[in-house]
């Protein structure tokens, strides 16, 4: 039976069915329930719950795009976060733009920190920000730009392995270095912050937030379908294979760095939309978002959650996000030891993360049936 | 289809948990860094705020009721401060805040609080440009730190100034209301030398060299530091290894009290300044029993007080008074009773809450002491208005802050164009 | 009697209505106040440093210089040491040594020993920064006949200052009687440095091209100020020729103080390459030779450096020998911490590289934690021993702090100690042979999982003494790991993994770039900078300076 697309895509195995179904009742029921319903009613989803499950889908399309390029193509990138802050900015800027003259300082064409800095003109870089179309454009340039650079100089030159992970953390951590300082013109530690509405609407009204919420659901979803799209196809089975032994497949004929950078741009792009819809929704963008140990944090989602699976990491981005946001608040002294004895435990005794140890508990499940039904059926012969 | 009850388990859980009832408590969020790199300062505001709550229980809380604390961790994390913060406004119901000590943030939890009508208390000295609606800002403000330590420095015949900072907005802001003070008072912009460093900067040789080096032309040369938290152990051990000792060139931080002090050996530092609204050496009997009741609960005699303290202190105190007064925890209510309302202060005086929701307080110089405490060598005669809008810039200079008079009722009031730009209400 | 009266006039003074009367208050209060011509013996004026006034101390200190009494020097440098005290019952100065709360007290005019009392009961003699200038002048004069040469010859510098024309006949005097060459020089250039201000155009032409050999700073602010004195006159030929001579002498003394200046930045370089160096060797061997991504190496140093701490709080009296010992320790202990890892988690994850950095990463969380829990979230003072700290002059314009010398010196220690154990030990050839090809060691007996703990053991102890010497120069506190990782990582990497001549090569080269760029960019572009030339050079040499060859180094 000749599949749908979607189906191919979004319903293809277990994992994929059960993380599309969830997305998407997720996608219209919180909206629903956090508008429709009275604040004091038990179904009332709170304006915190929404913002904080529109963050966890934004870090989930983040997770994505690592373990498309961890867990298919086999590069540890400890600088995903250096992409996501790009994206981030990107949306940023335009939102800064868009404060027009209701900053502190009423100056209509100057976002605040540079009416403060003594900056007269508005630099170079920040032109057509006004402009959606422009945060959209440069949300996907920047990120894409960036990767393309390094990863054409580190492929081309064959950097590999441990190497091309450390030489990741020293671009972001390069770029944190870079926007932490205010002369560049990106409001320095501060970021960016202070955003007054998005495309006309305000961002301190539910129903912004909840329309935000939905297009991190959907973008979570396209996101997934592009990855399963591309792990599906002829290009696919490549980048697995070059995950596998690099070596084979360049001694094959193929251009094995073409590949490669064009996975690592396309999960750049990701990165960028992820954090460009991250940022409205939780209000600020300053440089800790290009730290190195965030980004290694990133992948610990993804080996948590399970890599090499996508919807894996999806899995890993929320349940280490809602512990981080859970202990933070229930044993505030003490939840680096818990996130820290996860990290340890998950690495050392669930090698696959928690997909992983679903796979193992179900195929052992199916084993001991199956086992059982030969019994049966023995005896029965 | 596991997952999917797992799913449905955090689901209910959260739901649950987010609306949980109404108890017949007063709560008080606590948000404060407890781990990553600002746990150094924050978890010490923590424990104070605690202290006050377990004072005001004892005393009998508040209108009838207990108080009871909602400590959460926002972990150094910016984005995170936002989300704690309206956490503990929208689930937790807390009807007033203590928390936050960078400028970033305060910046990041400035949208939450002004949405959801909550109350902060921001007990840390910043860079001012701004009056929010929703928080009082009880740490000092440019000119109750640097203009006053500066004006100190002068008349001990200081002529070459350098300002040396770490690279964000506080010390941007401060160094560069100094410099627009110094050339108002006649210094040469050769005789000024200003020098950004980055966050946690552990490398000072050749920055004190240059130091030295601009300090040995002849006139009696100064350091203004505003080199933030950690930076401050590495700079201060160059300094005394090589050889620029106070009385040649003394440095006056305003990021440095007892308890950065408690980290550093100090007999090098001896003489060096800073300038704080308190120190703990100040003679007065609300010092010497608070002193007492800190080391009671924390259960350390050595361990140290300093300037936010005191600042979360009079924040508490006035909040406590003010509720009184109100009659309710309401903020809408409890806010026009905090203006004019007058606490003794630690240093002796009392401390008066303006309308632009900062405080008038004491300024007091200190030098460093041996044994790492400060000697206060002088202090102003009698309180300093805090200054939301500095006067010494010129765009800044144009903007008030009144939230009593109902001809402003703003927080940036611009008194040219009678406009009031920059509110989220 | 007299404190109501003080009240009262501070009272009084406070109601300006009564202008007139206060000040003739204060006219009157005037009369127990010392004045400069007021004769006193040097009893009554120890006694009257009680005043809180600043301003009222310095007239005392520079009566208690004049009365040249034998304790006036003891006194002197005890109140700028910050010991000496009152009594607040009975208002006695004293001289008073404070351990544990309870001091030990002498009568600081006679100099007979009172006893113990509590620290409580006293109170300190405050100084300011301006006191503390009086009292180094005061006791540069008194001591210019010290028996200790560097004492006479710093006493000497510290006349530079404040020279005149009696201070210069002091020191033509002291002159005739000075055998020490340093101390003769000293002497010279402060007479020389009066002499600019002389009214004969011979002594001034002499003086300054004597002063064209020193290079004391207050000299060239000397030159300098004379220099702008005469060209703001109208000229005339002999001050042109006193222009021309001062220029000379300026220009011979820039361009030495220069060169030591080049000299200065060569060495700050090579001493934050050995901090590097020190911070990256023990990860070159977990990172390097045994490839696990360990990410909880900047915990380890936070270990090394807690444990010079607890060594301190253990012994408060032997701050001298507190590092040394901490050395050893600090060894042992995270060695330990490093083996219990190793057998705990590591050893499940050989063959895993990628995931060693997981687990490390979540150890590393869990060792900042314990540390905030156990000890405190706040940075902890480690003292400098006497030793380790100041600078070593060997000129005025070049200074070399010890702290870093020692550290220089450590660190090539510490690089050569470990090559000789991996390079001529029995312990260093097995680690070598499990790195290079495990299966194969094993088979010839090699017990490689002892072999992998010592190894992962070693590596972190020597972190733990990396973090001893850290101590010794920034925080110590829970975040001193994270903000050492990355540099540690950009070391090893640019060097080349498994190769410590690597790691010697990329750390020099990283401190000295780092230092020269500094002046240029400032401190932030720097680091940028070098960042970026580490991308790009990886580029070009994919395995670092130093690349292992051979099939070992495939994969």
């Amino acid at each position: 039976m000749e599949k749908s697309l979607i189906q191919r895509l979004l319903l293809s195995d277990t994992g994929s069915k059960v993380l599309t179904v969830v997305v998407v009742f997720f996608a219209f029921v919180v909206p629903a329930l956090n508008l429709l319903t009275p604040v004091d009613s038990v179904l009332h989803i709170s304006t915190y719950t929404v913002t904080l499950l529109g963050k966890y889908l934004c870090y989930a399309l983040l997770a994505l795009s690592v373990d498309l390029v961890w867990g298919y193509l086999g590069i540890l990138s400890l600088g995903h976060g250096a992409f996501f802050a790009l994206g981030g900015y990107a949306m940023g800027m335009y939102l800064m733009r868009q404060i027009g003259d209701r900053g502190v300082y009423g100056n209509p064409l100057l976002p605040d920190f540079m009416v403060f800095l003594n900056w007269d003109s508005l630099p170079w870089y920040w032109f057509g920000f006004d402009h959606f179309s422009m945060a959209l454009l440069m949300m996907l340039v920047a990120p894409g730009l960036l990767a393309f650079v390094f990863g054409w100089l580190a492929f081309r030159s064959r950097v590999t392995g441990v190497y091309l992970s450390i030489m990741t953390q020293a671009m972001t951590y390069a770029l944190m270095l870079t926007f932490f300082q205010n002369d560049f013109g990106f409001g320095g530690n501060n970021g960016l912050t202070d955003f007054k509405e998005i495309l006309g609407f305000n961002l301190q009204d539910n129903t912004t937030r909840c329309a935000l919420f939905f297009a991190s659901a959907m973008a979570l979803l396209a996101g997934y379908a592009l990855c399963k799209y591309i792990a599906q196809s002829r290009l696919g089975s490549l980048v697995m294979a070059i995950r596998d032994s690099e070596s084979r497949v360049r001694f094959m004929g193929y251009r094995d760095e073409h590949i490669k950078l064009f996975i690592f741009v396309v999960s750049a792009l990701l990165a960028g939309v992820a954090g460009a819809l991250y940022v409205p929704q939780v209000g600020i963008i300053n440089p800790s978002e290009f730290a190195p140990l965030r980004s290694i944090e990133l992948v610990i989602w993804v080996a948590i959650g399970g890599r090499g699976t996508l919807y894996g990491a999806v899995l890993g981005a929320f349940v280490v996000n809602y512990a981080k946001s859970f202990f933070t608040a229930w044993a505030p002294e003490a939840w680096l030891f818990i996130l820290g004895s996860m990290f340890v435990f998950v690495t050392v005794f669930m090698p696959k993360g928690l997909v992983g140890l679903y796979n193992q508990i179900s195929t052992r499940n199916t084993k001991n049936k199956s086992i059982k039904q030969s019994q049966a059926n023995i005896e029965k012969s | 289809m596991k997952k999917l009850s797992l799913w449905s388990v955090l689901c209910v859980a959260m739901i649950a948990w987010s609306s949980s009832a109404f108890s017949d408590t007063i709560k008080v969020g606590v948000l404060h860094s407890l781990s990553g790199t600002m746990a150094i300062s924050e978890t010490t505001l923590k424990d104070t705020v605690l202290m006050m709550i377990e004072e005001q229980n004892k005393a009998g809380g508040l209108l009838g009721k207990q108080l009871e604390a909602v400590v959460v961790d926002p972990a150094s994390d910016w984005p995170l401060f936002a989300e704690k913060m309206r956490e503990l406004i929208e689930v937790h119901k807390v009807d007033v805040i203590f928390g936050c000590w960078t400028s970033v943030s305060r910046k990041s939890v400035l949208p939450v609080v002004e949405e959801l009508n909550g109350l902060l208390f921001y007990p840390v000295q910043y860079e001012g440009e701004e009056s929010s609606k929703n928080v009082f800002y009880t740490g000092a403000a440019p000119n109750q730190q640097a203009i006053p330590a500066v004006d100190y420095l002068m008349d001990g015949g200081v002529e070459r100034w350098v300002l040396a900072g770490t690279d964000y907005v506080y010390p941007r802001t401060t160094n560069k209301i100094l410099e627009a003070y110094l050339k108002l008072k006649g210094v040469d912009e050769k005789d000024i030398m200003i020098n950004y460093t980055p966050f946690g900067h552990s490398d000072w040789q050749t920055i004190v060299s240059d130091i030295k080096q601009f300090g040995s032309a002849g006139k009696k040369t100064a350091v203004v530091s505003t080199i933030n938290g950690d930076a401050n152990v590495p700079f201060y051990k160059e300094l005394g290894n090589q050889g620029m000792s106070a009385e040649d060139i003394p440095v006056v931080a305003f990021s440095v009290g007892e308890e950065e002090l408690s980290g550093i050996d100090t007999a090098p530092l001896v003489g060096h300044l800073a300038a704080w609204n308190y120190f703990q050496n100040a003679e007065s009997e609300e010092n010497d029993k608070f002193i007492e009741a800190w080391q009671a609960f924390i259960g350390n005699e050595d361990r140290v007080t300093n300037d936010p303290m005191e600042a979360t202190y009079i924040g508490f105190k006035m909040w406590a008074q003010a509720v009184t007064t109100a009659g309710t925890t309401e903020v809408d209510k409890v806010r026009p009773a905090m203006y004019g309302l007058e606490i003794p202060n630690l240093t002796g005086g009392t401390a008066v809450m303006n309308t632009n929701h900062h405080l008038s307080k004491p300024v007091l110089i200190g030098e460093i002491q041996d044994d790492g405490q400060f000697e206060i060598v002088w202090s102003t005669d009698g309180e300093v208005k805090g200054d939301a809008w500095t006067d010494y810039l010129p765009e800044s200079a144009l903007i008030v802050s009144d939230w009593a008079d109902p001809a402003i009722n703003c927080g940036n009031y611009n008194t040219e164009t009678k406009k009031c730009s920059g509110q989220n209400y | 009697m007299e404190r109501p009266f003080i009240i009262t006039i501070k009272m009084l003074s406070k109601f300006t209505l009564i202008l007139l009367l206060s000040s003739l208050l204060t006219g009157f209060s005037l009369a127990e106040e010392i004045n400069n011509d007021a004769e006193m013996s040097f009893s009554e004026l120890v006694a009257s440093l009680t005043t809180k006034k600043f301003d009222q101390k310095a007239i005392i200190i520079k009566k208690i210089r004049q009365t040249e009494h034998q304790r006036s020097l003891t006194i002197l440098s005890k109140l700028l040491d910050g010991k000496v005290y009152y009594k607040k019952d009975d208002k006695l100065v004293v001289i008073a040594d404070i351990e544990n709360k309870k001091a030990t007290i002498t009568n600081a005019s006679t100099g007979e020993p009172l006893g113990e009392i509590a620290k409580k009961k006293l109170k300190k003699v405050g100084i300011n920064n301006k006191l503390r200038r009086t009292l180094n002048l005061s006791i540069a004069q008194l001591s210019l006949a010290d028996t200790d040469a560097t004492v006479r010859k710093s006493a000497a510098v510290e006349m530079f200052k404040n020279m005149d024309d009696e201070t210069s006949i002091i020191l033509k005097q002291r002159l005739t009687v000075e055998k020490n060459k340093h101390v003769i020089s000293a002497l010279q250039t402060a007479i020389s440095i009066n002499q600019l201000n002389s009214p004969i155009h011979e002594e001034k032409i002499e003086s300054i091209k004597a002063l064209s050999d020193s290079l004391y700073p207050e000299v060239r602010v000397a030159l300098k100020d004379l220099e702008k004195k005469l060209s703001s006159k109208t000229q005339t030929p002999k001050s042109q020729e006193l222009l021309h001579a001062i220029d000379a002498s300026l220009k011979k003394i820039e361009s030495s103080v220069g060169i030591y200046k080049q000299i200065e930045n060569i060495f700050f370089g090579i001493s934050l390459g050995s901090v590097l160096l020190l911070i990256a060797v023990g990860l070159a061997i977990t990172f390097g030779v045994m490839g696990v991504i360990n990410m909880a190496h900047g915990e380890m140093l936070m270990l090394g450096a807690y444990t010079t701490y607890i060594i301190q709080l253990l012994l408060p009296n032997h701050i001298e020998y507190s590092i040394l010992i901490s050395i050893p320790t600090a060894f042992v202990f995270t060695g330990l911490v490093g083996i219990g890892i190793e057998r705990g988690v590591i050893r499940f994850l050989y063959g895993r590289p990628l995931e060693t950095l997981l687990a490390t990463f979540g150890i590393s969380l869990i060792l900042q934690q314990a540390v905030r829990t156990l000890i405190s979230p706040q940075n902890r003072a480690v003292s400098t021993p006497d030793w380790m700290s100041g600078s070593l002059e060997i000129n005025p314009a070049l200074s070399l702090t010890y702290n870093r010398l020692y550290i220089i010196i450590f660190a090539l220690i510490v690089l050569a100690g470990l090559m000789l154990l991996l390079n001529k030990s029995k312990f260093g050839l097995q680690v070598r042979a499990v790195t290079q090809n495990r299966s194969m060691a094993k088979a010839m007996g090699i017990r490689t999982d002892w072999v992998d703990a010592f190894t992962f053991g070693l590596g972190s102890g020597i972190a733990g003494i990396a973090g001893v010497a850290l101590s010794q120069l920034t925080n110590v506190g829970p975040n001193l790991g994270q903000a050492y990782i990355i540099d540690s990582f950009m070391v090893v990497v640019f060097g080349g993994v498994g190769n410590l001549w690597g790691t010697l090569f990329g750390a020099m080269t990283l401190g000295i770039a780092n230092k020269y760029l500094e002046p240029f960019t400032g401190a932030v572009l720097a680091k940028i900078v070098v960042l970026v030339i580490i991308i790009l050079f990886i580029q070009k040499r994919p395995r670092g300076m130093f690349a292992l060859k051979g099939r070992s180094a495939d994969n």
